[in-house]
């Protein structure tokens, strides 16, 4: 396992380096790594410090039209776009300040997981964490993922704020034991008596070719556990802000990264700020189709938008981020403004986030729509190793394009 | 056809080898003087010849506690094993432990509880010999058979007899039943289902109080935690990890195996390649040791050593207790796969009769005062019945509370408020 991670790496281009200068950064290996597949677009490394991901600031100043359900503390309606204050990053360093600031300011938070500590973790995200809070603080554990998260929620129960890090999503199936009956359930079973305030966090997703196992999509296989919130982060700014919130939360909080992310850069506030848990995130106002999606597809949404606005259609777009429960507000909001809803998603056909979606639209808006609810997902396949057959099993701009416009027909 | 293993006892230096570890523990069990004396007797069933006893020529002189205490008592007065205070303590939990167990089985059968109830009667000289000793804020993790647990660490009879008539007035409001047994105040971390689930859970509590002295400073010794489970664990993988996670951070922790022979209609010996758990220990790197569990007074000597080992710094320790329940696993197993012959010698050994017999003998206490004891008891358990029937089931509204510690957890609704704020969540009539 730590082979493949290592070569991993040397193939999405982390630096081995101890600097984390983000000018440095900007190797051209990565860029032609990062170019060579179209549908991951907006990612580009061309060193002028352009914010990549153009959709972005337009969201942001979208965001500042919505109205937020309820007023949270740290504002996350209205960042920092205007000025050119802030600081640039990328998305695995974004996750590790939120995880340094929370750990600063608090410490019972703690880090538990394997290679977190001296390797800094096999995505980066803690590099530096060890050396600066100790061994005992960022825990390198034994390969033994059900008997550390289940450490790691005994530790919640008694005082403390883990943050469990899967290496891969897919090694938590592993964990299922104790996420589902302890993690999940613990609080309800004590009458309230242990709160279990764990943050389990690791990356998942379809990759480059990494194989069915590790290639899986643990949202789905989740959902159902109660007692459980899932957020997953797609860009930078809500990556540290989602961490910052899940830490902070007093309920047991699964935060799913997504491999192909972790090199995002964005520029995002100085200031402290956290991005709610319950909320989804507006990332194109529209008129036309509500598309919702969520982590990396919503790149290849992005990218469709681009297409479809030169059609002449106006689709909006809504990261929902909160995979549990689902923000019905903003997305019925937008059902009641658009009337047709297209859900784009990296999850299994079956018994995906996005079935579970759909049935929850249905349920609540059902008279607000003009036409039935198309669902895009990933076929119900073990994504294969050959590049070419793992390109087919997941949702591309293409098919997104087409479904749009058989939607608005 | 007996089937219970030969009970070859060995005293705690000769039988471990802890590894040897970069940074010295505080106890080195190799150059402790300390030993404690094994068994009563061996059983006579016969050794599977399969058994590897490597230690047999090192096996100490088998003696009775009360005899070698005896010969003692003629040479010197005050070398009893315990004080007259202790032994009503330890007489009181035993037998409370035993008259709530009882008293169980019959409301079962009287239909005020239901579903799984696992009873713990014949094993109560594990939980009284061991938790007797620790502190308040020390922590105890236990199995589906948590009852007695409970009780020992302190929980009142009356949160326990509700909780298993399913009131709201129950430690866990009703919510958690006969399997889960949740204290804050006493520091009882559950009840759990699943076999196993429990050890890593107990692993997490030692790990913060370890976490308390090192990281925050806030304590000079260790809270020791202590994981309760059975010989059917013993070949889960949970209860391996643990271990090796135990020993390798030196968690303050104190593994109690209550082997009582029988995983529900499987026998330890059908289940297990080497049926020794305490060997398991030393292979982890942390001392292993067998004791009879069926006599108290032993139990009690090999927890202080286990106990104080772990407060002082001095990492986890492996306790395999001999121990027998005397009724089947559970009130829905009709218990006809164990042979008669086993269950009447272990019968023969109750721990309630053999402490009974130690006070007497030894004129710590009249016959008097334990009948009183038995009778106070009586009046508890009756007592936390009637509470238990009196109290209210639970309401409709404590339906939806306590599914998240943060209710926001639930979300946001299609009208833009939180769900939680909807006046329907509080009366529990909400659709999540």
């Amino acid at each position: 396992m730590a082979t493949v991670f290592h070569g991993l790496g040397a193939a999405m281009g982390l630096t081995a380096s101890n600097s984390f200068d983000c000018k440095k950064l900007l190797l051209p290996s990565r860029r032609s790594f990062l170019e060579r597949k179209a549908s991951l677009l907006l990612v580009r490394s061309d060193g002028s410090g352009n914010l990549n991901v153009g959709s972005n600031s337009r969201a942001r100043r979208a965001e500042q039209l919505i109205t937020n359900a309820v007023a949270t503390k740290a504002d996350n309606s209205a960042p920092s776009t205007a000025s050119k204050s802030g600081h640039e990053l990328l998305l695995f360093e974004a996750l590790r300040e939120g995880l340094e600031e929370e750990m600063e300011r608090d410490p019972t938070v703690c880090v538990m997981g394997e290679d977190v500590g001296h390797y800094g973790g096999s995505y980066k995200v803690t590099k530096g964490l060890a050396t600066k809070y100790g061994d005992l603080r960022v825990l390198d554990t034994p390969i033994a993922e059900n008997s550390f998260t289940g450490m790691g929620i005994g530790a919640a129960m008694t005082g403390l704020r883990p943050v469990v890090e899967g290496m891969n999503m897919g090694f938590l199936l592993l964990a299922f034991n104790q996420i589902s009956n302890n993690c999940g359930m613990l609080h309800y079973t004590s009458g309230g008596q242990f709160k279990i305030p764990i943050v389990i966090r690791g990356p998942g997703g379809v990759g480059r070719q990494l194989g069915a196992e590790h290639s899986q999509r643990l949202e789905s296989y989740f959902q159902s556990i109660p007692g459980i919130q899932m957020v997953a982060c797609s860009t930078p700014y809500n990556a540290k802000g989602l961490m910052k919130a899940a830490i902070r939360s007093e309920n047991p909080v699964i935060l799913f990264e997504h491999v192909l992310l972790y090199n995002l850069k964005e520029r995002i506030p100085d200031e402290e700020y956290i991005c709610n848990l319950e909320e989804a995130e507006m990332v194109r106002p529209g008129e036309h189709v509500t598309i919702l999606t969520y982590s990396r597809m919503r790149y290849h949404v992005m990218q469709a938008a681009k297409t479809l606005v030169n059609k002449g259609y106006d689709p909006e777009v809504i990261d929902i981020r909160s995979l549990k429960p689902f923000d019905l507000y903003t997305i019925g909001n937008s059902v009641k403004k658009t009337h047709r809803v297209l859900i784009v998603e990296e999850c299994m056909r079956t018994g995906g986030i996005g079935a579970s979606l759909t049935a929850a639209i249905t349920e609540n808006f059902h008279d607000y729509l003009d036409a039935a609810i198309v669902c895009l997902s990933s076929q119900d396949v073990p994504t294969p190793y050959a590049g070419t057959l793992e390109e087919w099993t997941v949702v591309q701009p293409a098919q997104i394009v087409t479904a749009v416009e058989q939607l608005c027909q | 056809m007996a089937s219970a293993f030969s009970a070859t006892k060995f005293t705690l230096l000769n039988s471990t080898t802890p590894r040897s570890h970069d940074n010295q523990p505080l106890y080195d069990p190799l150059k402790s003087t300390t030993s404690f004396l094994g068994s009563t007797r061996k059983l006579c069933f016969t050794s599977f010849p399969k058994l590897n006893i490597h230690n047999s020529q090192r096996r100490s002189p088998v003696v009775a506690v009360s005899e070698a205490v005896k010969e003692k008592k003629l040479k010197s007065t005050s070398n009893l094993l315990i004080t007259k205070e202790e032994g009503l303590v330890l007489y009181e939990d035993m037998v409370l432990g035993r008259a709530f167990e009882d008293m169980c089985a019959q409301m079962y059968y009287r239909g005020k509880m239901f579903g799984f109830v696992h009873l713990y009667n014949g094993q109560e000289a594990v939980s009284t010999g061991f938790i007797k000793l620790l502190k308040k804020e020390d922590y105890v993790v236990s199995t589906y058979r948590d009852h007695v647990h409970a009780l020992s660490k302190g929980v009142p009879a009356r949160a326990v007899m509700s909780e298993l008539f399913g009131k709201t007035t129950g430690c866990c409001r009703g919510q958690g039943g006969s399997m889960h047994m949740f204290s804050k105040e006493h520091n009882v971390l559950g009840g759990f289902a699943f076999i196993g689930e429990g050890i890593p859970v107990a692993t997490g509590a030692a790990f913060t109080s370890k976490y308390k002295r090192e990281v925050l400073k806030e304590a000079d010794s260790e809270d020791v935690t202590l994981a309760f489970f059975g010989d059917g664990t013993c070949n889960n993988g949970q209860f391996f990890e643990c271990l090796n996670m135990a020993a390798l951070w030196k968690l303050p922790i104190v593994f109690v195996v209550e082997n009582n022979l029988w995983a529900i209609g499987m026998s330890h010996l059908r289940a297990t390649s080497d049926p020794e758990i305490w060997k398991k220990g030393p292979a982890f790197g942390m001392p292993g040791v067998h004791v009879d569990g069926m006599d108290v007074l032993k139990v009690r000597e090999v927890a202080k050593e286990a106990i104080g080992r772990a407060r002082m710094g001095g990492g986890p320790t492996l306790v395999e207790c001999e121990t027998y329940r005397f009724r089947g696993h559970s009130l829905a197993d009709p218990d006809e796969l164990r042979d008669p012959a086993e269950k009447a010698h272990y019968a023969a050994r109750d721990p309630i009769t053999f402490l009974k017999k130690y006070i007497i003998e030894n004129e710590l206490a009249s016959e008097a005062e334990l009948k009183a004891i038995e009778k106070k008891i009586d009046e508890v358990v009756e007592d936390a019945v009637e509470f238990a029937d009196e109290s209210p089931l639970p309401p409709r509204s404590q339906l939806l509370e306590n599914v998240f510690a943060d209710p926001k957890g639930f979300g946001i609704g299609p009208d833009g408020r939180y769900r939680c704020e909807d006046p329907k969540f509080t009366q529990g009539t909400a659709h999540v």
